[in-house]
């Protein structure tokens, strides 16, 4: 894909969330304003009069095609808004969440392309081996658990039964490595039958053939003449495994109590916060395009060939 | 032979040198087999209401007794509130299996229709379709299916729907990929001048050379789908309580699991094996998957 295409691809996005945010905040079940209303006040607090205050204070009683335009313009000034919850700008608050899902989607795909990869080459460089059996075993087994319940064995084995890590929390260290080793386990599970099969339709191709026959090493092969057509097929899985990693981060970060921008996802659809899960949305969508524009750019610097 | 059958044999699908049904797919199929004659005559074998109350009975196993002595009759015990797990594992596996199954076959149906007519048609049609596809690809799949479900308020058809839109987009690339080479094969070419019509082509030329790809990524599919309306269930966000589902019972029965991990373990084991059978029956690993996803995005 060529970059205005990309840029097709983020004007799509944007044009698409957006709609879909103000379809959710015309079509709220019940009236949107006592939702909110709970939601700022607690259920407690809640009567006819905080309604009411919510329903003048949003102009909730326009409504209509004029409204959508009013919505994208809104959008495409990025403005965002803010939260129908805490009043605070979306902006902010994504800020915030997003540096603490960053970081532990960062660990997660780092630990995974220490787990997946190196495995997935050394069972491709001998296919059909006991190691490229088990591997894909393990990896069968590992792809047929969701990721909510591999939190969930981890959790009970590791942190409640050892008592080795915290089950859930924010802010040290050992906080990350559950939450990043669940993501990573599902991730290294795909990543490592892909090297795999990089790496076996390599070690059969002629010129992997001809640099063992002119006396270079396995490792010298590897290095100089393997390696990069690897590469090539991991990168381009990289954009796709970014989706993988945002769904995670969704599930996951519900479940540790991780204060990142999945968890704030979960809870503004919960209390029917839309200029949230608008907020949201655009940010892990136009962040796909991105690093999709990325991985492209770099895949051409892997593999030339392809260019027009 | 004349010529034509001579060109079509010439274009048939690679014959495959493994045979059709590898012990794989056998294991896989007899899985989902099971599962699913579970789904749909569980109730019939042992009738009983999986929202039925026995407070007496909570948390007992496979042996629970009534105060009077008699034995109950829940083959793998009760849950926390004293509902039969059998039960509410019949109906959860019976929801999650129809709404999966629903969207799957929504998914392939538009799928197929829409990439055999960008394929056919080329042009602006193409480009706006996958710009389409390709701007819902951007989106996770999760957070479309959480947006349909707070659009429209009967869960179950949000996610069927949220799911369906979430999974067109797989098979449109496919059969967009495929379509395109298929299309432009002499058969097609001949069967057209000959005067057949647009189903005869595609049930003839197109279907066959799709059909591998296309089932196993309806298996695919199908596992994902799963797999969310589960994830879901299990954030609390997917099908209310006290709908029996896979993944609500899980973060249900979750605090008594020391005290009752059997009751846990069920709908676990269940989730698992079901998502297994389907990935074997699939192939077993991404590679299908992620080679057509691959395919697709360098296109």
């Amino acid at each position: 894909m060529n970059i205005s295409s990309r840029l097709l691809q983020l004007v799509m996005v944007v044009l698409m969330v957006g709609g879909a945010s103000f379809l959710m905040m015309q079509s709220l079940p019940g009236d949107a304003s006592w939702r909110i209303a709970a939601g700022r006040y607690g259920y407690d607090a809640l009567d006819a009069a905080a309604a009411a205050s919510v329903r003048a204070e949003m102009g909730m009683e326009a409504s209509g095609g004029l409204s959508f335009l009013y919505w994208l313009g809104d959008i495409l000034r990025l403005e965002l808004g803010t939260s129908l919850i805490t009043g605070e700008p979306v902006w902010n608050e994504i800020r915030h969440q997003l540096g603490n899902s960053l970081s532990l989607a960062g660990a997660a795909l780092g630990l995974s392309f220490l787990i997946g990869p190196p495995l997935g080459l050394l069972a491709g460089l001998r296919a059909g081996g006991l190691l490229d059996r088990s591997l894909l075993a393990i990896c069968s087994l590992l792809r047929a658990i969701p990721q909510f319940l591999l939190a969930l064995v981890l959790i009970l084995l590791i942190a409640v039964e050892m008592g080795l890590l915290p089950a859930a929390g924010h802010g040290e260290a050992k906080h990350f490595i559950l939450p990043a080793l669940t993501l990573a386990l599902g991730l290294a599970a795909v990543s490592a039958r892909l090297a795999r099969d990089a790496m076996a339709a390599v070690t059969q191709t002629a010129f992997h053939d001809f640099a063992r026959w002119k006396g270079l090493s396995n490792a010298q092969t590897f290095w100089r003449h393997g390696l990069r057509h690897v590469a090539l097929p991991l990168v381009t899985y990289l954009g796709l495994q970014f989706v993988t990693l945002v769904e995670g981060v969704v599930v996951i970060e519900s479940i540790f109590g991780w204060p990142g921008i999945g968890h704030a996802l979960v809870h503004a659809i919960f209390s029917r916060d839309v200029p949230m899960v608008q907020g949201t949305a655009l940010v892990l969508g136009i962040g796909f395009v991105v690093i999709n524009l990325l991985v492209d750019l770099l895949g051409r610097q892997l593999d030339p060939r392809g260019v027009k | 032979m004349n010529v034509l059958e001579r060109v079509s044999v010439r274009h048939a699908p690679q014959a495959i040198s493994r045979p059709r049904w590898p012990l794989r797919r056998v294991i896989g199929a007899s899985l989902v087999g099971s599962l699913v004659s579970l789904a749909l005559l569980g109730l019939w074998i042992l009738p009983g209401d999986p929202l039925e109350q026995h407070l007496y009975l909570a948390l007992q196993g496979m042996h629970a007794t009534y105060a009077d002595g008699n034995l109950a009759s829940a083959p793998l015990g009760y849950d926390h509130l004293g509902r039969s797990l059998y039960h509410r594992l019949v109906a959860a596996l019976g929801l999650s299996l129809s709404i999966a199954a629903g969207a799957v076959i929504c998914a392939t149906l538009a799928g197929i229709s829409l990439g055999v007519l960008a394929a056919g048609r080329g042009g602006w049609v193409e480009r706006l379709l996958t710009l389409v596809a390709d701007s819902l690809l951007a989106l996770p799949g999760l957070l479309l299916v959480l947006m349909v479900s707070v659009i429209l308020p009967s869960t179950p058809v949000a996610l069927w729907l949220g799911l369906s839109l979430v999974l067109w987009v797989e098979f449109f690339r496919l059969s967009r990929a495929t379509g395109r080479s298929a299309l432009a094969s002499p058969g097609i070419e001949a069967s057209r001048l000959l005067g057949f019509g647009v189903l005869y082509r595609f049930r003839h030329h197109l279907w066959p050379t799709m059909a591998p790809v296309m089932l196993t990524a309806m298996a695919f599919g199908m596992a994902n789908a799963l797999m969310a309306i589960a994830a879901l269930g299990f954030v609390h966000v997917g099908i209310p309580e006290p709908t029996p589902e896979l993944g609500t019972m899980m973060v249900e029965l979750l605090p008594y699991w020391r005290e009752a991990p059997l009751a846990l373990l069920t709908p676990v084991l269940v989730t698992f094996l079901l998502l297994l059978g389907l990935l074997l029956m699939s192939g077993g690993d991404a590679k299908a998957s992620t080679a057509g996803n691959i395919a697709g995005a360098r296109a």
